[in-house]
C-alpha cells in the first residue's frame, strides 16, 4: 500500500507552453500527448492541480493565442470565442437579446470573482454536469467547433458530452468557440437553481424554453438540468402542457413528469429524491416564468 | 479612571493594517526558510509496519527525513495531557510523529524539509508507508458499544466519566409530577480560522537560542512546551506570536506536533524552518468540536417549572485527550443557562473515536449544553400547552437570587457560581426586540405567500473570563509613546484598541500615543492564554492596574516638580497639571526623562535626562530607596473565579415548503456583557459568534464515514457559511457589571456563538411542526423529516401553531 498523503496542496511538476496560435497550440499538444491539458480561465483545472488531483505533464495556455476572443451575435445565435470570461457574457447585451438564457445562467455560475476569471467555452470543455453552461448548450441545441491536426469542425452537444468531466474530443484538439442557437420566436426562457450557499455548485438547476403557438397556446416546453444526471440532459414536457393557453396551463403537472424522467443520484448535500423534488418544484416554477415571457415577447413582436 | 475612551465606540487600530494586507502573518515571515512538509496516515486506524523512504532520497533539494525513530529525550514520549484531571482515568495523546499505530486521517507520521514547499511535497510523496489496517471506531454509538476500540488498553473507549451533581435525582424525578425523557444528537464542525496553524522557527548557533513564531492562541505555554520537549533552558527560547489569522480555541491547543518538530529540525539543520498548514490538513490534524448525544430526563410541575434534571451525554473526543474534559465539563455546567433548577445530575461519558481531536471551539461545549437545555424548555412547554417564552420565565433565576451558588465546580476547578445578571429583564428584551407576542401576523403573511414561518428563542449563560491570571507592562517612553504589553495573544479580536482604550484612560493619554503588544515572549513572559472569554476581563483589568501603577509613580515625581501634593495632579492628554492651576503643569514625557537619570547623553531626551540636568535634591539619590528608574510599572490580575455572562437569540426562519430551504428572516439578540469597553468591538464579536452559530444549525458538518475518513475536507463541501448565508442581526444590550472586577466586565468573545442551534431548531421545529433532534439540519434533511414518522409537535404560543402541525 502507498503511503503518503493523497491530497497535499501543492502543484506536481509540470511544464508550460504558451502559444501564440491554435495551430502552435495543436503542435505542443501532439507532442506532450496524453500529459498535456489545455488551461484558459484555470477555475477549474488550476484547483485540481493545487490538490494534486490532476498532475498534467504539460499546462498548454490559450491566452495569448489571438482570434479566440470575442462574442458574435447574429439572427442565428451567438458564437462565444474560447476566451470569453463569464463576465463579459453576462454584461452582453447582444447575446441576451438573441439568447436570453446566456446572461441569466450566467449570472448563477459562481462568484463575481470566478466569473471574471473562468471562460464559458472552458467551463463547457470541462463538461461538469453541474456547469451552468453544459445545461444551456444542451437546451439551445448548441455546438462546440473544435480544431484537431485534421482541421475544424462542429461537434453538437449530445455527441459532445459523454460523461461526467468526458467529451468525446480525444488526442491534441483545442475548442475554439461554441455556438448557441437563438431563441426562436414566440419563445420565453428562465432558468433557476438552488444551491446550498450561493454561488455554490447547484445541488439542482434548471433552464427552460417555452414556445407558443399563434393562439397563444403551449407547443413546446422544453428543461435541461443541472447535477441530475452524468451529462446535461434536455427533456421534453411539452407532452404535460401542449395547446393549453399559456396564462392557465398546468406547470405542476410539466414538473411531475419531469420528476419521473429524471435519475439523479444522492450525495452529501442532497439525496436523490429531493433532487426529484427540486426538479419538480424548479420546473414548474420556471416554465411558468418563461410562458410568461414568451406571452409578453409575442405581443412585443 | 477617566471614562475618556472608556465605554466608547473607538474604531479598531489594527484594521487599517490588516485590510490594506500589512498584516504580518506566519507565512509572511522567513521566505528563505526551509520548509516541511508532512506524510499523514491516509487510514482511520492503522499500524504502521514499514516506512520505505528510499525513492525520496534523490529528489533534489531535499534536506532531511525525520520518522519516529529520530526522536530521542522527551521528544519520544507522547505529547503532554494539558489540563489532567481526576475523572481523566484513561487520559491518551500521541506522539510528534506516529510511533506505532495512527489513531486518525491526518496523524503526522514523516516530516520532510526540503528548500521549498514544493520539493518537500514532491519527497513527501514518494515515501511508501505500509500499514496494517486495524478497526475504525467513528461516532459516540459506535464507541459506547466499545465492539472495537481506540486504544488497545482502553476496553470501553472511555476516556472520562464526569459527574456532578446537586442533589438526589432520582428521588426528585420520582415526585415529580411529570417527567420526559428524550434523545438528542449534535454534530461535529470545527473553528476553521481563515489562517490555519504554522510555525517559524530559527536557531541562533552562537547564542544557542531558539526564536519561534507560532500562529497560536497560547506563545508563553508554546515557549515553555518547546523547551522543556527540546531540552532547552527556557530563557534560551523566544515564542511569538505574529498576527494571527483566527483562532477560534483551535490554536489554544499546544504543542501541536508541528510546533515541536520544526524547531527540531531547525536546530538540527541550523537553518530557518517553516511549515504552514494548508486547508486539507487544518481538516484532517487540528481540531474538531462539538459531536455528542444527549439522553435527557427531566421532571416539571403543572406550570412547566423544572423539578429536576438528569443529563446523560455521549461525547466524542476523538482520538486523543490533549485538553483534558474541558469541554465535557462545560457542557455539564453550562447547560443549566439561567434556570433555577433545583436538582441536577450530569454525567459526560468521553469517548474515543478514530477522528480528528475534539478540543475547544467557541463556545466550547456550550452550544451542546444549550442545546440540551433549550430543547428540555420547548418539550415542556409542549407537553404544558403553555407559551414556550413563559416556561423560560418561569424557571428564571430572579436578580435578588445573585451570587446563585450551584454548588458545582466550573471547568476552572472553582465554585460554579453565577455573579450577577437580570434574566427576566433580558428575557423581556427579547421579546420585545423579536415582537415575540406579534408573531401570529407575520406567521399569517407568510401563510399567504406560500411560507411557513417559525419563531424560536434560546437564552444562556456563559462563565467567562477564568484564571488563574494574566498580566501586563505599561510604559511610557520620553518621546510620550505609551508600551502596553500583555503575554496573551491576539487572533483579530481588537486587543490593540481595546488594550489601548483602557490605558489612555487611566493614564490620560491620547489613544494614539499608546501601542499595544500581545503574544511575544520577549515582551511579557506570563501569560496563560486567550480562550475562554477572558482577554478582556483578565488581561483587561491587569492592563489598567498596570497604568494605575505607572500613573502613581507619575504623579509622584510629577508632585516634587511641581511641588505639590500627588493628590492635587491630575493627567489629561498627556499633561500632568495641579487641578484648578493653569499653567501649573509637566507633560507626561517630561516626567518619563525625569524618572530615569542618565550618564550618558546620546539625544536630547537624554540630554535632559542625565544626571547633572536633573531637577532633584543633591542631599537624594537620582533614585529613590525602593524605585526604580523608568516610568513603568507591571501588574496582575489574578480572578476569584470566572464571571459569568448572558443573553438571549430569537430565530425566525422562513421555510420554502417546495424545496425545503431555510431563510433566516431575523436574527435578535439580548447581549450582556457587564461594562462594556467598547461597544462596536462586542457587537462584531456577537456578530462573528451569529456567523459560526447560524454554520453550525444550518452548514456545517465533518462528514466521516465509516471507515474515518472524512468526505467533506475542503471548502467545495464543508459549507461554512458566506457572508451571503449569515444574516442581519437586531443587538439590544444590557449590562449587569460583574461585581468581581473592578472594570464589572465580563467576556464577550463566544456568547455569540451559543444558541444558534437551539435557537434555530426552536423556529425550523416550529414552522414545519415536527420534532427537530438532531442539528445541523439541512433542506434535504427537513424534506425527509418532514416525509417520516417523527413526531409531530404543537407549540403553544400567543400565535397559531405551526402550518403543518
Amino acid at each position: 500500500m502507498l503511503g503518503g498523503d493523497p491530497h497535499p496542496v501543492k502543484p506536481a511538476p509540470f511544464s508550460y507552453a504558451d502559444p501564440v496560435s491554435v495551430e502552435e497550440a495543436l503542435d505542443v499538444l501532439a507532442a506532450e500527448g496524453e500529459g498535456a491539458k489545455v488551461l484558459a480561465g484555470g477555475q477549474s483545472l488550476i484547483p485540481l492541480l493545487s490538490m494534486r488531483l490532476a498532475a498534467p505533464a504539460t499546462l498548454v495556455d490559450i491566452n495569448r493565442i489571438p482570434g479566440l476572443s470575442g462574442i458574435t451575435a447574429g439572427p442565428d445565435g451567438v458564437r462565444v470565442g474560447a476566451l470569453v470570461r463569464h463576465a463579459e457574457l453576462l454584461a452582453s447585451a447582444e447575446a441576451a437579446g438573441v439568447q436570453p438564457l446566456l446572461g441569466r445562467a450566467t449570472a448563477n455560475v459562481a462568484h463575481p470573482a470566478i466569473r471574471n476569471r473562468g471562460t464559458t467555452v472552458g467551463s463547457i470543455a470541462h463538461a461538469d454536469p453541474s456547469g451552468e453552461m453544459t445545461a444551456v448548450l444542451a437546451l439551445t441545441g448548441g455546438s462546440v467547433t473544435v480544431a484537431t491536426p485534421g482541421g475544424r469542425e462542429a461537434v453538437g452537444w449530445g455527441e459532445f458530452f459523454l460523461g461526467p468531466l468526458e467529451t468525446s474530443v480525444h488526442g491534441p484538439a483545442v475548442v475554439l468557440d461554441a455556438f448557441f442557437p437563438a431563441l426562436p420566436a414566440r419563445s420565453g426562457t428562465a432558468f433557476a437553481e438552488i444551491a446550498r450557499r450561493k454561488g455554490d455548485y447547484a445541488v439542482c438547476g434548471a433552464g427552460v424554453v417555452v414556445t407558443l403557438d399563434a393562439d397563444r397556446r403551449v407547443s413546446s416546453a422544453r428543461a435541461a438540468y443541472l447535477s441530475v444526471g452524468l451529462v446535461p440532459e434536455v427533456h421534453d414536457l411539452t407532452d404535460a402542457v401542449i395547446g393549453q393557453p399559456v396564462d392557465s396551463a398546468d406547470w405542476t403537472a410539466a414538473g411531475e413528469l419531469a420528476r419521473g424522467l429524471v435519475d439523479p443520484d444522492g450525495d452529501l448535500h442532497a439525496s436523490a429524491d429531493y433532487r426529484r423534488l427540486l426538479v419538480a418544484t424548479l420546473t414548474a416554477r420556471t416554465l411558468a416564468d418563461a410562458g410568461a415571457e414568451a406571452l409578453t415577447r409575442m405581443e412585443a413582436a | 479612571m477617566t471614562t475618556k475612551f472608556f465605554g466608547e465606540p473607538v474604531r479598531r487600530r489594527e484594521d487599517a493594517r490588516l485590510i490594506v494586507g500589512q498584516g504580518r502573518y506566519l507565512d509572511d515571515i522567513g521566505p528563505g526558510a526551509y520548509a516541511a512538509a508532512f506524510v499523514r496516515s491516509p487510514y482511520a486506524h492503522a499500524r504502521v509496519l514499514d516506512i520505505d523512504v528510499s525513492a525520496a532520497m534523490d529528489v533534489e533539494g531535499l534536506l532531511a527525513i525525520y520518522t519516529y525513530e529520530d526522536l530521542t529525550g522527551p521528544m519520544a514520549e507522547p505529547l503532554p495531557v494539558l489540563i489532567p484531571h481526576p475523572q481523566l482515568t484513561a487520559p491518551r495523546t500521541g506522539y510528534p510523529l506516529v510511533r506505532d499505530v495512527a489513531q486518525h486521517v491526518g496523524e503526522p507520521i514523516v516530516m520532510v524539509v526540503a528548500t521549498d514547499r514544493y520539493v518537500a511535497e514532491d519527497a513527501a510523496a514518494l515515501i511508501e508507508v505500509s500499514y496494517e489496517e486495524l478497526p475504525v471506531v467513528v461516532g459516540v454509538d459506535a464507541a459506547e458499544a466499545a465492539v472495537h476500540t481506540v486504544h488497545d488498553d482502553v476496553p470501553d473507549n472511555i476516556a472520562a466519566r464526569h459527574h456532578q451533581e446537586t442533589g438526589d435525582v432520582e428521588a426528585a424525578l420520582a415526585a415529580s409530577a411529570h417527567t420526559l425523557s428524550f434523545t438528542q444528537y449534535f454534530e461535529r464542525s470545527a473553528s476553521m480560522p481563515m489562517e490555519g496553524k504554522g510555525v517559524h522557527a530559527r536557531w541562533d548557533d552562537a547564542d544557542s537560542s531558539l526564536r519561534v513564531y507560532s500562529s497560536t492562541q497560547a506563545s508563553t505555554s508554546v515557549r515553555a512546551a518547546i523547551a522543556a520537549k527540546l531540552e532547552l533552558s527556557l530563557e534560551k527560547v523566544e515564542v511569538i506570536a505574529p498576527d494571527v489569522g483566527g483562532g477560534f480555541g483551535v490554536k489554544i491547543v499546544h504543542p501541536w506536533p508541528e510546533e515541536l518538530l520544526v524547531p527540531m529540525a531547525a536546530r538540527l539543520l541550523g537553518h530557518e524552518v517553516k511549515w504552514t498548514e494548508d486547508r486539507r490538513e487544518h481538516f484532517v490534524s487540528s481540531a474538531h468540536e462539538r459531536q455528542q448525544r444527549q439522553e435527557i430526563r427531566v421532571g416539571y410541575d403543572d406550570d412547566g417549572r423544572i423539578t429536576a434534571l438528569d443529563v446523560l451525554v455521549w461525547h466524542d473526543n476523538g482520538a486523543y485527550t490533549p485538553y483534558g474534559i474541558i469541554v465535557p465539563i462545560n457542557t455539564a455546567t453550562q447547560l443549566l443557562g439561567p434556570y433555577d433548577i433545583p436538582v441536577y445530575r450530569a454525567v459526560v461519558n468521553s469517548v474515543y473515536t478514530n477522528t480528528v481531536v475534539v478540543t475547544p471551539y467557541r463556545g466550547a461545549g456550550r452550544p451542546q449544553g444549550c442545546f440540551a437545555m433549550e430543547r428540555t424548555m420547548d418539550r415542556i412547554a409542549q407537553e404544558r400547552g403553555i407559551d414556550r417564552a413563559l416556561v423560560r420565565e418561569r424557571n428564571l433565576i430572579q436578580p435578588d437570587q445573585f451570587p446563585y451558588d450551584w454548588g458545582l465546580t466550573f471547568q476552572d476547578g472553582r465554585p460554579l457560581v453565577y455573579d450577577s445578571g437580570d434574566y427576566p429583564a433580558m428575557m423581556a428584551k427579547l421579546k420585545t426586540l423579536v415582537d415575540w407576542d406579534g408573531f401570529a401576523e407575520r406567521r399569517a403573511a407568510a401563510e399567504a405567500r406560500g411560507k411557513l414561518l417559525g419563531i424560536g428563542m434560546a437564552p444562556y449563560v456563559e462563565g467567562t473570563g477564568p484564571g488563574p491570571y494574566e498580566g501586563a507592562h505599561v510604559q511610557v517612553l520620553g518621546s510620550g509613546k505609551v508600551l502596553v504589553s500583555t503575554g496573551l495573544t491576539s487572533q483579530g479580536q481588537g486587543h490593540e484598541t481595546v488594550f489601548a482604550q483602557l490605558a489612555a484612560a487611566e493614564l490620560g493619554v491620547p489613544l494614539e500615543d499608546v501601542e499595544v503588544t500581545t503574544g511575544d515572549t520577549r515582551r511579557f513572559g506570563y501569560a496563560v492564554g486567550t480562550f475562554a472569554s477572558r482577554a478582556a476581563v483578565v488581561s483587561g483589568n491587569a492592563v489598567a492596574l498596570a497604568a494605575r501603577g505607572v500613573r502613581e509613580k507619575a504623579l509622584r515625581i510629577a508632585a516634587e516638580v511641581l511641588e505639590a501634593d500627588p493628590a492635587d495632579l491630575e493627567i489629561d492628554e498627556g499633561l500632568v497639571q495641579v487641578k484648578g492651576t493653569p499653567g501649573a503643569s509637566i507633560p507626561l514625557r517630561t516626567v518619563a526623562v525625569l524618572s530615569n537619570p542618565l550618564r550618558y547623553a546620546f539625544d536630547e531626551a537624554a540630554r535632559q535626562a542625565t544626571q547633572f540636568a536633573g531637577p532633584g535634591d543633591d542631599s537624594k539619590p537620582p533614585v529613590a530607596v525602593g524605585d526604580a528608574p523608568g516610568l513603568e510599572h507591571t501588574d496582575y490580575y489574578s480572578p476569584l473565579r470566572s464571571t459569568f455572562a448572558s443573553g438571549a437569540h430569537a430565530v425566525v426562519v422562513e421555510i420554502d415548503p417546495a424545496t425545503w430551504e431555510i431563510a433566516i428572516e431575523q436574527y435578535a439578540v439580548v447581549h450582556d456583557c457587564g461594562t462594556i469597553i467598547n461597544p462596536m468591538i462586542v457587537e462584531g464579536q456577537v456578530h462573528g459568534g451569529v456567523a459560526q452559530g447560524v454554520g453550525g444549525a444550518l452548514y456545517e458538518r465533518m462528514a466521516y464515514d465509516r471507515d474515518g475518513q472524512l468526505t467533506n475536507a475542503s471548502f467545495m463541501d464543508f459549507l461554512m457559511p458566506y457572508a451571503s448565508e449569515v444574516p442581519d442581526v437586531d443587538i439590544d444590550h444590557q449590562s449587569t457589571p460583574s461585581p468581581l472586577n473592578e472594570l464589572g466586565i465580563k467576556g464577550a468573545g463566544e456568547a455569540g456563538v451559543i444558541p444558534g442551534s437551539a435557537a434555530i431548531a426552536s423556529a425550523i421545529e416550529d414552522a414545519v411542526g415536527r420534532r427537530i433532534a438532531a442539528m445541523p439540519v439541512s433542506p434535504t434533511e427537513l424534506y425527509d423529516l418532514v416525509r417520516s414518522d417523527a413526531e409531530r409537535v404543537i407549540n403553544t404560543s400567543p400565535h397559531d401553531s405551526g402550518a403543518m402541525a
